[in-house]
């Protein structure tokens, strides 16, 4: 088998899923070729068919989903055609798949080392001890600390990041020819996902096998793959060498993948603070997560909250909305200040500061229509009931950019931007002066992500609100604030205006922070890498 | 210490507890209970005087409250206090210790409680491991269907047709049940495996559904469909990847069960006549016998709690977060 070998073909691939009594197409007809060592980005929003025809690249289909037509074939063999016995025994050996969430992916109950090299062990690849020496070679490879203790740990006593580079060695371990990689890095924050970047493509060269690379981020797919496929609605959009991509995407849809990247704000006039924290210490229990934290907030502004996870961004949010009183410091709004408590709030102070948050699904009664989860807020803050608060519910239903329709809606039959906007609504609805919104588009896709934000940013010019926006994702802080602030570990690491904060020189932490975000540069890893190793 | 130990003292103090809370919860329903045994033994026929002289001798003359610390404190001592039958009011008295009218009955009781759940125990967790394993199969339906069967009869019908079954039509066991503390071991369990064969057919079912549901339900976790991507086969996911992370809900329902079959068997013992511990507390409330019926209550309450924390420490032994703490 020469290098340059067909590895896998799959020809006019068609797969349907059964949901609502009947089966829809996912995949329409896709052709994807794969030589020996090559790694193919595949890219789309949710529900593009991306992470089906992954799957299906194993032979692979989840359960309530067929393939209806089409060839796979995989180093000459049909694996469409295989019995479920027969390509089990591709599984775990010839092919393997790293999952996007490996805290979830990984089965409580064994200790890392045993799920490494389970399949390298059952398929007689190598016997026991062999398999398990060479999975620290590979911890190691993967600069995992501490290689040759940690697979005795249990997934739960591990890091994220490291239990996805725990995830790639276990997909190396019995050396297949290809693997899957869907969306590894989406769960990860950016300063996490540059290391677990750098480890995959190093092991993956290393070792010359092929790989299907799933995401959505086009950024990160430049840096893993050599060519890149764009997927929508089951159908491929256009493919192309990773550069050329980058350098002249040829259809519209692909250029609009990046949009959020190209929103703007238009700079605001300069008004006093509204919300200003002073000093505030906070503590879960006896873990202390906010330090002196002091932030400032103009009316009419948006500031933008950025840092990683465990940075104490959300708990600002619960200090400043009376949900965890700090233990020290102040909260002073529009000239006031706060009680600390919430329940020592009076019914006005808490109409001024609403919250939206990340997860629209959960943060919604599921059994509640539109009309009531938007009338109770206009029912309990403002005392409108009857015909005036269905005209209301009405009003803010066009303010969101919804009609009428969807007033006896429950949240299940919304689609994601849409819940994202009943929950913008329900806010606006106590017509407060101050809006949190807690990673309010992290979970939803570029396109979506980008309506809701230039719907908030409406909003804020024509009711002139203050927003403070949560968010780990640089590219939407750039698009959409007028001033930043960078937390981590507890601590306000800086606060000015955004072209201040991005522009150098940083403190170290935003410098880190700001260089981890990929770039559209298919030579930005290696080049960020080279940079800090000199360093 | 290792935080399973601290957890593990921690639940066995809210075991005590909530013991007490019962005992205060028996006491009082006991206090509710209409006439008490002064009436009763005495009859309608007895003067004011006469009663109120035997309550008296007996104790019941007391405020409630004295009567409770009296019997908690005994209790704590070891003293279950004395039986009232026996006693009459001609001031003969011929009665005896609570707990040595108990103890034979107690140890009739666990016997057959032990022996239904060797037999049933393991038969729920092979068949509900297999439904798991072939659901959806036609052996997940039979298996399914039949333990639904015997579980939507009364027991006493299912005691019944057992009956019919296996002493009437094919004479294979003894209908009565009748063992004493002489009957040797072997005649013991054939003498009780009839009863037993009814409560393992009473029993099964619950056992066997919560272990298939527990283990389904984990079929839908990432970590299943990346076991199957890994190549395991159908045995090795349930048995090696679902499995070990079921036990906690399979012994929160085992424990359940076993705890009913100390408690709840007095309709299979009646059928049978074997003299197990529920016929002598509904015999004790009959004849307002209450210091046995209170020691009747207390002893299923520690059963109960007993097999729960036995349950809770299962639970966390066999997950790892809390075995191996960060």
């Amino acid at each position: 088998m020469s290098k340059n070998d067909i590895l896998l073909d799959i020809k006019n691939l068609k797969i349907e899923g059964f949901s609502d009594e009947k089966w829809h197409p996912i995949v329409k007809g896709v052709d994807l070729t794969l030589r020996r060592g090559q790694i193919m980005g595949l890219i789309g929003e949710s529900g593009a068919g991306k992470s089906t025809l992954g799957l299906a690249a194993m032979g692979y289909t989840q359960p309530g989903c067929r393939i209806t037509s089409g060839e796979i074939m995989f180093d000459g063999v049909d694996l469409a055609k295989l019995s479920e016995g027969k390509k089990r025994e591709y599984w775990g050996n010839r092919i393997t798949y790293v999952a996007q969430s490996a805290a979830a992916s990984f089965n409580p109950a064994h200790r890392l080392i045993d799920q490494t090299t389970a399949s390298t062990i059952r398929f007689g690849i190598k016997p026991e001890t062999e398999a398990k020496a060479d999975a620290v070679t590979l911890y190691d490879a993967l600069n995992l600390p501490n290689p040759n203790m940690i697979g005795n740990r249990y997934p739960h006593q591990v890091s994220g990041g490291q239990l996805q580079r725990v995830m790639t060695a276990m997909a190396m371990s019995p050396r297949p020819d290809l693997i899957v990689f869907d969306e590894p890095t989406t769960a990860l924050d950016v300063t996490t996902q540059v290391e677990v970047l750098t480890a995959m493509r190093k092991v993956v060269e290393e070792f010359n096998t092929a790989a299907i690379y799933i995401t959505h981020d086009l950024a990160v797919v430049a840096q893993m793959a050599d060519f890149i496929k764009v997927l929508r609605h089951g159908n491929e959009v256009e493919e192309a060498p990773t550069r050329d991509m980058l350098s002249a995407p040829k259809e519209d849809y692909t250029k609009s993948l990046w949009s959020v990247r190209a929103l703007e704000k238009d700079p605001i006039k300069e008004q006093a603070p509204i919300l200003e924290i002073k000093n505030i210490d906070a503590s879960y229990s006896k873990v202390k997560v906010l330090n002196d934290v002091n932030i400032s907030v103009p009316r009419g502004s948006t500031v933008a909250v950025v840092g990683e996870s465990g940075s104490g961004k959300s708990t600002t949010a619960r200090v400043i909305t009376g949900l965890l009183p700090p233990m020290t410091g102040s909260i002073e709004f529009d000239g006031s200040t706060l009680p600390n408590k919430l329940e020592d709030r009076t019914k006005e102070q808490k109409r001024r500061i609403q919250m939206i948050y990340q997860m629209a699904d959960t943060a919604m009664n599921p059994r509640q229509t539109v009309r009531e989860i938007i009338g109770r807020p206009l029912e309990f803050y403002l005392g409108l009931s009857g015909a005036a608060r269905e005209k209301r519910v009405v009003e803010l239903l066009k303010m969101i950019e919804l009609d009428e329709r969807f007033i006896d809606r429950l949240p299940s039959e919304l689609s994601g931007g849409q819940k994202q906007r009943i929950c913008i609504a329900r806010a606006l609805a106590a017509e407060p002066d101050f809006i949190i919104c807690d990673e309010v588009t992290s979970a939803l896709d570029q396109i979506v992500q980008e309506g809701i934000l230039k719907l908030l940013m409406r909003l804020q010019k024509e009711l002139n609100l203050t927003y403070l926006f949560i968010t780990h994702d640089i590219s939407t802080v750039k698009a959409i604030s007028d001033q930043v602030v960078v937390m981590n570990l507890g601590q306000v690491v800086e606060q000015g205006k955004k072209d201040d904060v991005f522009s150098p020189p940083h403190p170290e932490y935003t410098e880190l922070l700001l260089s981890s975000v990929p770039e559209m540069d298919p030579d930005w890893l290696t080049n960020l890498n080279k940079v800090r190793q000199a360093s | 210490m290792h935080p399973i130990v601290a957890t593990v003292i921690q639940r066995l103090f809210l075991g005590i507890a909530t013991l007490f809370v019962v005992s205060i919860i028996i006491f009082s329903s006991i206090e509710m209970l209409p006439g008490d045994f002064g009436q009763a033994v005495l009859g309608q026929a007895a003067t004011e005087e006469t009663v109120a002289a035997f309550r008296k001798e007996l104790g019941l003359d007391k405020p409630a409250y004295i009567r409770y610390f009296d019997w908690v404190a005994g209790v704590i001592q070891g003293d279950l206090g004395t039986s009232f039958s026996g006693r009459a009011a001609s001031g003969v008295d011929r009665s005896r210790p609570v707990a040595e009218l108990i103890a034979p009955r107690l140890w009739n009781t666990l016997f057959l409680a032990g022996m239904t759940a060797i037999i049933a125990v393991p038969l729920a967790l092979f068949l509900g491991i297999t439904a798991a394993l072939y659901r959806n199969t036609y052996y997940d339906k039979i298996v399914s269907a039949s333990t639904l069967t015997t579980i939507s009869f009364p027991e006493f019908f299912v005691a019944y047709i057992l009956i019919l079954l296996l002493t009437a039509l094919w004479p294979v066991f003894p209908s009565l049940a009748n063992i004493d503390v002489s009957t040797p071991l072997g005649e013991r369990i054939y003498r009780s495996a009839l009863p037993a064969l009814t409560l393992t057919l009473v029993i099964v079912a619950h056992m066997m559904r919560m272990t298939r549901a527990a283990i389904i339900n984990l079929l839908a976790n990432p970590y299943i469909q990346m076991a199957r991507l890994s190549g395991a086969t159908q045995r090795e996911v349930i048995l090696k990847h679902a499995l070990p992370n079921a036990w906690a809900p399979i012994a929160t329902v085992i424990a359940f069960n076993l705890a009913y079959l100390v408690v709840g068997v007095v309709v299979v013992e009646v059928v049978f006549v074997y003299p197990g511990v529920g016929q002598l507390m509904v015999d004790s409330v009959t004849s307002r016998d209450i210091p046995v019926v209170q020691a009747c209550a207390l002893i299923f309450a520690i059963t109960y709690i007993f097999l729960n924390l036995l349950a809770d420490i299962i639970g966390i032994i066999t997950n790892p977060r809390l075995l191996h703490p960060k």
